[in-house]
């Protein structure tokens, strides 16, 4: 069996990513998209960022190159970089000027996660300017009207370290994400999961349990991702206590109490 | 093989210096008989735990000498174990009288009723499970607690020591969890809203009432279990039906009418006066029992603290959306109309705020005051929701205040606002429970020239600090010849290109990449300020602190640095120097020249909250430095000596299991043998000329931290 190799900077997404907006941040992201201002996306993890900018860029239509940022990620792994081939210098673009040479939408995960020097790439691309400049190059890429470029970040880590620094964060657009309301959710974990309502149902349940934990001894509650997860295994079937603990118990905490205590809040539920 | 048991003269001889039988008199000589009849296990078993006890009170050990022979066979080591430290525990808290009640207390010990001990959830196991168990389900937020039985105020839910109704240790738990999730839904599903004693009253025999009216509210609340908690339910089904009779059938039709998904308080107490008259009263063995008197004393306590503090919120927070709108509007003739919609779906309580029918989003604060005050009342009260008008509460009644830790002082002694911090009892081998009062106190600043003299005394010895410390800083480093980098390393690349002319193998290291060693330290230093510093010692120490500080504002660390002191256990202290917090400013320093001696060198607690504190900061690596004079001392405690060198030894162990990496400065010139083991997980290093100590602790720090 063969993997399909896509090249992101022409690949469309075809099929609609199911994406269920909880208030008006469809129109609002279109809309900063036709005025070409660049876009920050607030939220815990797990909660559709990454769906929502999937859905999004099928919507308008363009390719999506995301970059998940670490703290290696430089500001060369951006732009790009001469690597030698046969003995010979070849420049390589980087997913960002891939994404500003052809028009997509650029879209840096966890932003706060990169170095410190990946913004001073960001920033000219990120003000009227639009423009990526390519210190080794000794070029500067205008970026076309269809390119955006889109950054999120979690505010819930509250670390000095990794705060946004201001100069950066009032260049964007900000859309806040929040995990979604019981009903809304309920259904997006039927939809996605391919479980029973009712299943889904528990499943919001026992999230929203984790969520009061958040505070007293866990760092997040359970997300909605996890909760797709655990819905896909029992659509497997996987029993639900099981499910649980291995998509979200065991994902959310190491610590053994709490591991034991949310085995009991999921035991009580299902 | 087993070994051959003790003879009696081999025991008496240890019992008579255990048992101190010079001044006590008690006959050891017939214990010694009575333990020749025991295996060798079994003898030593006894021995040691009688030396333990009697490190604490030599009566206690004594006693339990008599006892433990003839309880050995009926009752399970691990009990008789958590027995004699809980004994221990009454002795360390209320004193001699209350842990020999608890020691004849095991004499009614009855087998029959503790067969299932071995298999016993016992509470200290299971509560931090249970803990955060019903913190995850909606409502007030509940305390766990221990008591002599399983009960509830609506605040806290306690449970026994020991819950061993079954044969087998997941059962006894599921029974534990059963109990706390019937507690739990007492508060929350409102069956505490009422006076109990007034409704009582109104019966010929309240107690027989107030049993039947707590036995139609299980009913009630089980079947919003079986709704809200499905898995719970059956558990508490397949318990039920091994453990207790099946429901009278004078009480079925009671259950019908309280399994309604609208059944509430109300209808229980409709029901009262028929289940009244009933012969019957079904009891359970999850339901705990009902204490009207603590509900009430609760409930008392909370409603009007509650209301007054929901109504300053309000206010504040109406206060603050008027604010926030761009041109309030002219100031109306009617006060805004603030509404409350409770919304209590999906096992889920939740609020939604309309301010004149605009919705406004509750803080997190707010939130919690209504389910609170929600679940006192099923609805909020109207009045509850007209905030507060200016100066009509006094804030300081209404919210708890930071205790003024002095205040504290002017009185008997009492443990308010202060941390507990355990002890290790070498003697005993176990920990004290909640020994140390421990409490932060900050140091007076004294604005005095001792910075700008310390700086100017060894000013050679900072601009060759600065030196040296600047060497550390996050410098960017070039990394040559790697296989990925941001940049192609060109010597590298003639050397492989020529390689490659030449027929051998080309490397792929072609690469440079700038590599930041990032220092990701925070440090905690722990300070004596123990009377014995005074003098030379002390002044070495400011000295020393100000030139770390100096030195460690160039590196861009984090640190905090605290100074320690105490008199007795009830009365630990910790002198806040600078926090974690805290910048490097003026006032800082004249906290470092307002350090003085104070009192005697309790080190434990100080290690164990230092270790707490350094465990909440962000860091890659973490590191404790102790500056001390030597040997834990305390007045007229048994610290001095081998108990609080190995109370040290334990906490440094604590924070080494924790990842904190301890060192320990000494200032000593005799060098006393028992330091490599009182260090034992830390390293450290003696200084026997105490002019050395502010050259060398800088120069310590830089060596343990690269």
């Amino acid at each position: 069996m063969n993997a399909r190799t896509l090249d992101p900077a022409h690949h469309l997404i075809e099929n609609e990513p199911y994406y269920e907006a909880v208030g008006e941040e469809i129109q609002l992201f279109e809309a900063a998209y036709r005025q070409q201002i660049p876009v920050l996306l607030k939220g815990p993890t797990g909660c559709g960022k990454t769906r929502f900018m999937e859905h999004m860029a099928w919507r308008l239509k363009r390719p999506l190159i995301t970059v998940s940022c670490h703290d290696d990620l430089t500001a060369s792994d951006l732009v790009g970089r001469y690597l030698v081939k046969g003995g010979e210098t070849v420049w390589v673009d980087g997913p960002l000027t891939r994404a500003v040479r052809c028009g997509g939408i650029c879209y840096l995960d966890e932003i706060v996660e990169a170095r410190k020097d990946t913004m001073v790439v960001i920033h000219p691309l990120a003000d009227d300017r639009r423009t990526l400049p390519m210190e080794k190059l000794g070029q500067t890429v205008e970026a076309p009207p269809e390119f955006c470029l889109a950054i999120s970040y979690n505010p819930g880590y509250q670390s000095v370290l990794k705060d946004l620094k201001q100069s950066t964060r009032q260049r964007f657009v900000a859309l806040e994400f929040d995990y979604p309301s019981a009903t809304l959710e309920r259904r997006i974990v039927a939809t996605e999961s391919g479980v029973s309502e009712a299943v889904a149902d528990n499943l919001v349940r026992f999230a929203q349990m984790t969520r009061n934990l958040k505070g007293s001894g866990l760092e997040e509650g359970a997300s909605t991702r996890l909760l797709v997860h655990a819905g896909k295994l029992i659509s497997d079937g996987v029993s639900p206590v099981t499910a649980c603990k291995a998509a979200v118990a065991q994902a959310v905490t190491d610590d053994p109490d709490m591991l034991k205590a949310i085995q009991e809040l999921s035991s009580s539920i299902f | 093989m087993a070994l051959v048991p003790l003879t009696a003269a081999d025991m008496e001889k240890n019992l008579h210096v255990w048992l101190e039988t010079e001044f006590t008199y008690f006959k050891v000589e017939e214990l010694a008989a009575e333990l020749t009849l025991l295996a060798r296990d079994e003898q030593d078993f006894i021995l040691n735990w009688i030396r333990r006890i009697a490190s604490t009170h030599i009566t206690l050990a004594w006693q339990f000498g008599r006892r433990a022979p003839a309880l050995l066979p009926r009752m399970e080591r691990r009990l008789l174990e958590a027995w004699a430290i809980h004994t221990c525990d009454v002795f360390d808290r209320t004193g001699l009288q209350n842990a020999l009640r608890i020691m004849e207390q095991v004499d009614s010990f009855d087998e029959a009723q503790h067969q299932h001990d071995a298999a016993g959830a016992l509470f200290e196991d299971i509560a931090p499970i249970l803990g955060n168990f019903v913190c995850g389900l909606s409502g007030r937020r509940l305390k766990l607690e221990e008591g002599d039985a399983a009960w509830t105020d609506g605040e806290r839910i306690v449970l026994p020591p020991l819950i061993a109704t079954l044969p087998d240790l997941d059962d006894n738990f599921q029974l534990a969890k059963i109990t706390v999730a019937l507690l739990w839904a007492q508060t929350r599903f409102g069956s505490l809203r009422i006076d109990h004693a007034a409704i009582a009253a109104s019966y010929a025999d309240p107690e027989r009432a107030l049993n039947r009216l707590y036995a139609l509210e299980i009913l009630r609340l089980s079947a919003h279990i079986a709704r809200e908690l499905p898995g719970l339910h059956r558990q508490m089904q397949r318990l039920r039906s091994q453990l207790d009779p099946a429901l009278p059938a004078s009480w079925q039709p009671y259950e019908v009418t309280l399994s309604t998904r609208e059944a509430t308080l109300d209808d229980s107490l409709a029901l009262l006066a028929a289940a009244y008259e009933d012969a019957d009263c079904p009891q359970w063995s999850d339901q705990g029992c009902l204490r009207p008197e603590a509900i009430a004393a609760a409930r008392a306590a909370r409603l009007d603290i509650e209301k007054a503090r929901l109504r300053i919120k309000l206010a504040e927070l109406l206060d603050e959306h008027q604010a926030n709108q761009a041109e309030a509007p002219e100031a109306p003739d009617t006060p805004p109309e603030l509404n409350v919609e409770p919304r209590d779906e999906n096992g889920q309580l939740d609020f939604d705020i309309t301010l004149d029918d605009a919705p406004i989003a509750p803080p997190d604060g707010v939130k919690q005051l209504l389910t609170s005050v929600y679940l006192d009342f099923g609805e909020i009260p109207p009045d509850y929701l007209t905030p507060a008008g200016d100066g009509e509460y006094d804030p300081n009644r209404v919210f708890d205040q930071p205790e003024d830790t002095d205040s504290v002082w002017q009185g008997t002694y009492h443990e308010k606002g202060a941390e507990l911090y355990p002890e290790w009892d070498h003697g005993r081998q176990h920990y004290r429970k909640n020994w140390c009062v421990m409490r932060e106190k900050p140091v007076t600043p004294v604005y005095d020239d001792f910075y700008r003299d310390t700086l100017g005394k060894h000013a050679g010895l900072v601009r060759h600090l600065r030196k040296k410390f600047e060497a550390l800083r996050d410098e960017n480093r070039l990394e040559k010849r790697q296989t990925q980098g941001d940049e192609i390393d060109l010597d590298a690349l003639i050397e492989a290109l020529a390689d490659a002319r030449d027929g051998s193998e080309m490397s792929d290291r072609l690469f440079m990449r700038t590599h930041r060693a990032e220092r990701n330290i925070a440090v905690a230093f722990l300070v004596d300020m123990s009377g014995s510093t005074k003098g030379w010692i002390n002044e070495a120490e400011r000295e020393a602190l100000i030139l770390l500080c100096e030195a460690l504002e160039l590196l861009g660390d984090r640190y905090a640095i605290y100074g320690f002191s105490g008199t007795t256990r009830k009365r630990c202290e910790l002198f806040r120097i600078k926090t974690f917090d805290d910048r490097y400013d003026d006032e800082v320093k004249a906290r470092i020249s307002g350090i003085r001696p104070q009192e005697y060198t309790r080190m434990g607690f100080a290690l164990r909250h230092m270790t707490k504190l350094l465990n909440k900061v962000e860091a890659k690596t973490r590191v404790l430095v102790t500056l001390s004079d030597g040997r834990p001392d305390d007045y007229f405690d048994v610290y001095r000596g081998v108990y609080g060198v190995e109370d040290t030894r334990m906490a440094l162990m604590e924070a080494s299991r924790t990842g904190i990496h301890p060192f320990c400065i000494t200032l000593d010139r005799e060098a006393r043998d028992y330091l490599p083991h009182m260090y034992g997980a830390a390293r450290y290093i003696i200084l026997d000329d105490v002019r050395q100590l502010p050259v060398k602790v800088t120069d310590i720090y830089r060596r343990i931290t690269t």
